[in-house]
């Protein structure tokens, strides 16, 4: 570990001998906009900020900082949710901003080269021409770069059935902590050794800095229908997710709003929602027009005979993009009636889904803090958004809380505290949670195996076994899990 | 059919006994994936007993059973819900277990489309190389708490834990599938093949032997029927065909010069390497049966981005897989010591010094 007493004079000149006096900050008031990532309730300016340009220059840094044993942070667009970019007070934060060039288009192997600072949507638009697409696309894809994309392992609307980031890409270039670079995956579909590149993918920048990326292009699909069904029980929709997909349809995207993320955002966006309904789905059938005519009948059917009140097929792409901007503006729309939100993100078994919604309702109501649902329902992903006001004094501390309540819920039901948002340093005492102490021994090996002086991104992602000692009570052990009264599976 | 049974305690301490007196041991189920891999003599540790599907949802789309369960057993508990692995792996026996299958990373001739064996694993229950049970991942699809451990297991040819229990996403069965058979040479079967790729067309497999391009598609009834339209061809059910390009049981396989696996990037034309070539992941894997000499195979598959296995016959003695850089070994074995300290489980199965 580092320790607290760094030159940041002695530092900064070092990097000066191969960075411009532009690409190392150090007076206060440009190191302000780093302070924090897409998690604004943590704040913290770094000792130093570099921006360098090439790979060279990313392994020097490195290695000046192992050399020193200085602590490196890195940080793409700064619009990760668990504050993973968050700096260190004395450590560097490593700004991959300026590798933002889209290197190669593989238009016959259908991959694209690309830096990590690329925007995740600049890369569907540069292959746009091709017909092709990269397929995740989390919700922040204009704004997201890559390499956070590829340390989170994000998701995105349409991973049931194109999968997450680690489905999508082929190859890393990265540098280790000693500045060495290696190749992780390949230009083929699989590499020889160990799946390094499932391993480096939502690390979380623990292990290696991402100065490359080679990802999967796909072809677009030739058209694209969007289905809204509503239904007057929660229950009622989320069985007919079930349902679809028993019937062995896989949608392009398959989303549930509740009652409250329906009638916030439709006064957002005026997407034409039923704004009475307790939930609605939105199906989305992509593919070849014979595939989604197909698909088309057979979901609408299988929603009438799931009890829904209505079934509304977007009659034309402004519909269709219409229906969805709802959807798509869920947080701004929430943004605008709450002073602040919170946006967790659960992933349950979704059979669970009637029973974790109770309890968040239950929750919400003892801290007198609003819940908003807005839920992946195909993959279990839940974004329950809690609304507060930070400038009411302890409410952040009560919202942190109940946070935490909510997602001690999604472990006991059989899920996980984080399905696309990463751990970060906001999940971090959930960990002590989903993980026994074993496990998160064995992760501090794997961590120890790439960087065993502790300097990449340290303090995130992986408790220490101390820390969750200390939160003792949160330990999840045989009988004495939290909710010990519902149903387990 | 042996009964359903947890085995996970009595391979724990067989695992602590071999770890306390630094013993290795070769892991097997089936017995099936014998061939895989390098030649090792060690004590054998049988986790065949340790079976049983444990939960399966439809609903859900996600199935959790014990290492040493049969994948036929999975296959059919699947096939009566109208799922499948969409992976499509081999068996290559009827012995084949989901251990075998997963810490070998199997995969069949749906993987480009569809995804790998890695695709699909959830979460895993492991033994360390100390004997110690521990979990990673879930049994949800989207889940980013920890590392990836679950799919670091895939490939991992059990150099770095024993597997107990593995939970996987499955998939809907399509509706229809259909194959069109074109007659062409290996460079336009390479280009064809990637083009119609990059095309939204519901292709499954796309494959070329002796001078024919098979191309399967898969979906709904109107979906498959249009696409037939559109690429031509002769069309046939050719079911048959993909089980023995799966299994290894078409002609070309029937061989005893050594089998090469190279993984090459997709619309790689043909290499100017002595012997036959089967193209099969739409040019993505290549089967090469060539006794020309590993020193000629390598480097001509690396220079093209792509590396080459020994997958059958030949020297199992010798570098099986394709070398590693020393920077990439060191890390590899940091990573076995890391899981495994005393080096107890398959050592040498994969590299030498793993």
């Amino acid at each position: 570990m580092a320790s607290g007493r760094v030159d940041r004079k002695a530092l900064v000149a070092e990097f000066r001998a191969f960075l411009d006096a532009d690409s190392v900050l150090h007076e206060a008031e440009d190191l302000a906009p780093f302070e924090c990532d897409g998690l604004t309730a943590y704040r913290q300016t770094p000792l130093v900020a570099v921006l360098p340009e090439t790979i060279d220059q990313v392994q020097q840094v490195l290695r000046v900082c192992s050399a020193r044993k200085v602590p490196v942070v890195a940080r793409g667009a700064g619009t990760g949710l668990s504050g993973g970019a968050l700096p260190l007070a004395d450590g560097v934060l490593l700004v991959l901003a300026k590798f933002n060039r889209i290197l190669a288009i593989d238009t016959a192997n259908r991959t694209a080269r690309v830096q990590p600072g690329v925007r995740n949507l600049a890369i569907s638009e540069a292959a746009a021409a091709y017909g092709l697409y990269y397929a995740p696309d989390p919700s922040s894809q204009i704004a997201c770069s890559i390499g956070g994309n590829v340390a989170e392992n994000a998701g995105g609307l349409h991973c049931l059935k194109y999968g997450l980031t680690v489905h999508n890409i082929l190859e890393l270039e990265v540098v280790m902590v000693d500045g060495e670079r290696l190749t992780i995956g390949a230009q083929s579909l699989d590499a020889a050794g160990y799946d390094l590149l499932a391993l480096l993918t939502g690390s979380e920048g623990l292990l290696a800095v991402i100065v490359e990326i080679t990802v999967k292009l796909l072809p677009k699909p030739e058209c694209a229908r969007l289905l809204l069904a509503a239904f007057d029980d929660v229950a009622l929709a989320g069985a007919a997710v079930g349902k679809i997909v028993s019937a062995g349809i896989i949608p392009g995207g398959l989303e549930m709003m509740d009652n409250a993320a329906i009638r916030i955002t439709d006064d957002f966006v005026h997407a034409g929602y039923p704004t009475d309904a307790a939930a609605i789905l939105l199906c989305e059938l992509d593919g070849t027009e014979q595939e989604v005519d197909d698909q088309l009948a057979l979901v609408s059917s299988l929603m009438s005979e799931c009890g829904c009140t209505e079934v509304r097929v977007a009659a034309d792409e402004a519909e269709r993009q219409r229906f969805w901007a709802g959807r798509k503006n869920a947080f701004p729309a929430v943004g605008k009636i709450s002073p602040d939100y919170y946006c967790m993100d659960g992933t349950i078994p979704r059979h669970q889904l009637p029973t974790v919604l109770t309890r968040t309702a239950e929750l919400s109501q003892e801290y007198g803090l609003p819940v908003v649902n807005v839920f992946h329902a195909g993959d279990g992903n839940l974004h329950p958004l809690i609304l507060y006001d930070a400038s009411t004094e302890g409410e952040v501390e009560r919202v942190e809380e109940l946070g935490g309540k909510i997602l001690e819920l999604c472990v006991a039901v059989g899920g996980t505290i984080t399905g696309e948002h990463g751990v970060g340093v906001e999940k971090i005492d959930q960990m002590c949670v989903q993980f026994a102490a074993a496990e998160l021994q064995h992760f501090h090996a794997v961590k120890n195996a790439f960087d065993a002086g502790n300097l990449l991104n340290p303090g995130k992602a992986v408790p220490t076994l101390t820390r969750c000692a200390e939160l003792g009570g949160m330990h999840v052990h045989g009988g004495e899990l939290p909710f010990p009264d519902i149903e387990r599976f | 059919m042996a009964a359903d049974r947890d085995a996970s305690t009595e391979l724990g301490e067989r695992v602590q006994r071999a770890a306390g007196q630094g013993t290795p041991l070769d892991i097997v189920a089936g017995g099936s994936k014998g061939f895989l891999g390098r030649i090792t003599q060690s004590e054998t540790l049988d986790v065949s007993a340790h079976r049983g599907i444990l939960s399966y949802e439809p609903s859900e789309l996600v199935l959790t059973a014990r290492a040493g369960t049969p994948l036929a057993e999975i296959e059919d508990a699947l096939a009566v819900s109208g799922q499948m692995l969409a992976f499509e792996p081999p068996h290559f026996g009827p012995s084949a277990t989901l251990g075998g299958t997963v810490a070998g990373a199997l995969s069949g001739p749906r993987r480009p489309y569809a995804g790998a064996a890695r695709d699909f694993v959830l979460g895993v229950k492991i033994l360390s190389g100390e004997g110690r049970p521990l979990s990673f991942g879930g049994q949800v699809m989207k889940n980013v708490a920890g590392y990836d451990v679950s799919r670091l297991m895939v490939g991992a040819m059990g150099t770095l834990g024993v597997l107990l229990e593995i939970s996987l996403k499955v998939l809907p069965r399509p509706a229809r599938d259909a194959t069109v058979t074109f007659a062409m040479d290996a460079p336009a079967a390479i280009e064809a093949m990637n083009a119609w790729a990059g095309k939204p067309l519901p292709l499954s497999g796309a494959y070329h032997d002796e001078d024919r391009l098979h191309v399967r598609l898969s979906g709904t009834a109107g979906g498959v029927d249009r696409a037939i339209e559109r690429l031509g061809g002769e069309a046939g059910d050719g079911s048959e065909r993909w089980r023995a390009l799966r299994e290894h049981t078409l002609a070309f396989f029937d061989t005893e010069l050594p089998l090469w696996r190279l993984s090459l990037p997709a619309a790689t034309p043909p290499l100017a390497l002595p012997g036959q070539t089967l193209i099969d992941w739409g040019g993505a894997l290549r089967w090469l049966k060539s006794d020309a000499d590993v020193s000629r195979i390598r480097p001509a598959v690396a220079e093209v981005g792509g590396h080459a296995t020994l997958y059958r016959n030949g020297d199992r003695h010798g570098d099986v897989f394709h070398p590693l850089t020393s920077a990439m070994l060191a890390l590899h074995r940091r990573l076995k010591a890391s899981f495994d300290p005393k080096g107890v489980l398959n050592r040498g199965r994969m590299y030498p010094a793993l």
